[in-house]
């Protein structure tokens, strides 16, 4: 089913993106409010919190292109030697452009 | 009931406000790539006020992003919802781990806050929490910060969008990539956490190279997640 773009189609795919989205935004917590919280949950969802980053970051790391890689491994080298994340992100950003540029 | 527990959870104008200025010199990269989106967009034929409308509303880059390959005089519906369903997804799992600090607040309020969640505030509030301070204020303030940027460089990009013809050769596109590094590889590691995230990794490549696309996220956080409820941190503490 495709809808066309032109007028208030548009329109109507925006707003559709919106609950999508917010559904995605609200759902999480939502769904929790019926879980009953033990030790194991809590467990869970200790473990999920990182590995959402991780599992963000992994495929980026391993197939990305030559500017993602030392953009990432720049970061980490930075944020681990100075313990500031904000020039550690201006760095890896930089040599993302800069390999990129190259 | 307990003193500590209810104070992580305040939320309050000051709180908000200093979230906000945590999240602004990370959102002036986030300018840059909204400028990125509303250039990209007036490109794939959308109209301006759509564009800038589109940025109000859904607020979530990747997904945008997503929808301007899929856009043209015929868009698919389902693929597209599907789509940014599936990119948005992490969001399920991002207000999962925020429960615990949400439910004390009045619904209203609790729904408010989750308007505005996104991953830079997401990440620095469970940082805050997990260290035992007040996570709330980041999370609204900083989302605040993140999404007025983000509206603010999209518009930018619909009037000159020349600046940034192309994000990638600016490195743009990895600035959400390097900020959320920067927030993992910041805080100390366990073994028990070394394991989680080995997992979580080799699950989210498995998923990526074999599984449809954009599940990565989702399937890789919850084979953490997994892990996490079977095993158990070893008992330091004093």
């Amino acid at each position: 089913m495709s809808i066309d773009s032109a007028g208030l189609g548009a329109l109507i795919l925006v707003v559709a993106m919106f609950a999508v989205t917010l559904a995605t935004r609200w759902g999480g917590v939502f769904v929790m409010s019926f879980v009953p919280i033990n030790e194991r949950v809590k467990r869970f969802i200790g473990g999920m919190s990182g590995s959402v980053l991780v599992a963000l970051l992994a495929p980026m790391a391993v197939a990305g292109d030559g500017g993602a890689r030392l953009a990432l491994l720049t970061t980490a080298v930075v944020v681990l030697v100075l313990k500031k994340p904000l020039p550690a992100i201006a760095a890896g950003i930089l040599a993302a452009a800069v390999y990129r540029w190259l | 009931m307990s003193g500590t527990g209810s104070n992580l959870c305040e939320l309050n104008r000051q709180l908000v406000w200093t979230g906000f200025k945590q999240l602004v010199p990370i959102s002036f990269f986030v300018i840059l790539f909204g400028a990125a989106f509303g250039l990209a967009a007036t490109q794939s034929g959308l109209d301006e006020g759509l564009t800038a409308g589109m940025s109000t509303l859904v607020f979530a880059g990747a997904s945008q992003f997503a929808a301007l390959d899929l856009w043209g005089p015929q868009v698919p519906v389902v693929t597209l919802l599907v789509t940014v369903f599936a990119v948005n997804a992490r969001h399920l799992l991002m207000g999962a781990t925020l429960y615990t600090w949400l439910r004390d607040l009045s619904p209203a309020r609790r729904y408010g806050v989750l308007l505005v969640v996104s991953d830079a505030n997401w990440a620095l509030a469970m940082q805050a929490f997990n260290r035992g301070q007040a996570g709330l204020g980041l999370l609204l303030g900083g989302g605040l910060a993140l999404w007025s940027f983000w509206v603010f460089g999209t518009v930018l990009g619909i009037c000159f969008g020349g600046a940034v013809h192309d994000p990638r050769s600016l490195g743009l596109d990895m600035v959400m990539g390097c900020f959320l590094l920067a927030m993992v590889a910041g805080g100390e590691m366990s073994r028990r956490t070394a394991i989680i995230w080995t997992v979580a990794a080799g699950a989210s490549l498995l998923a990526y190279w074999y599984l449809p696309a954009n599940s990565h996220v989702v399937v890789g956080a919850l084979a953490g997640g997994v892990v996490g409820a079977f095993t158990r941190e070893k008992k330091n503490e004093h």
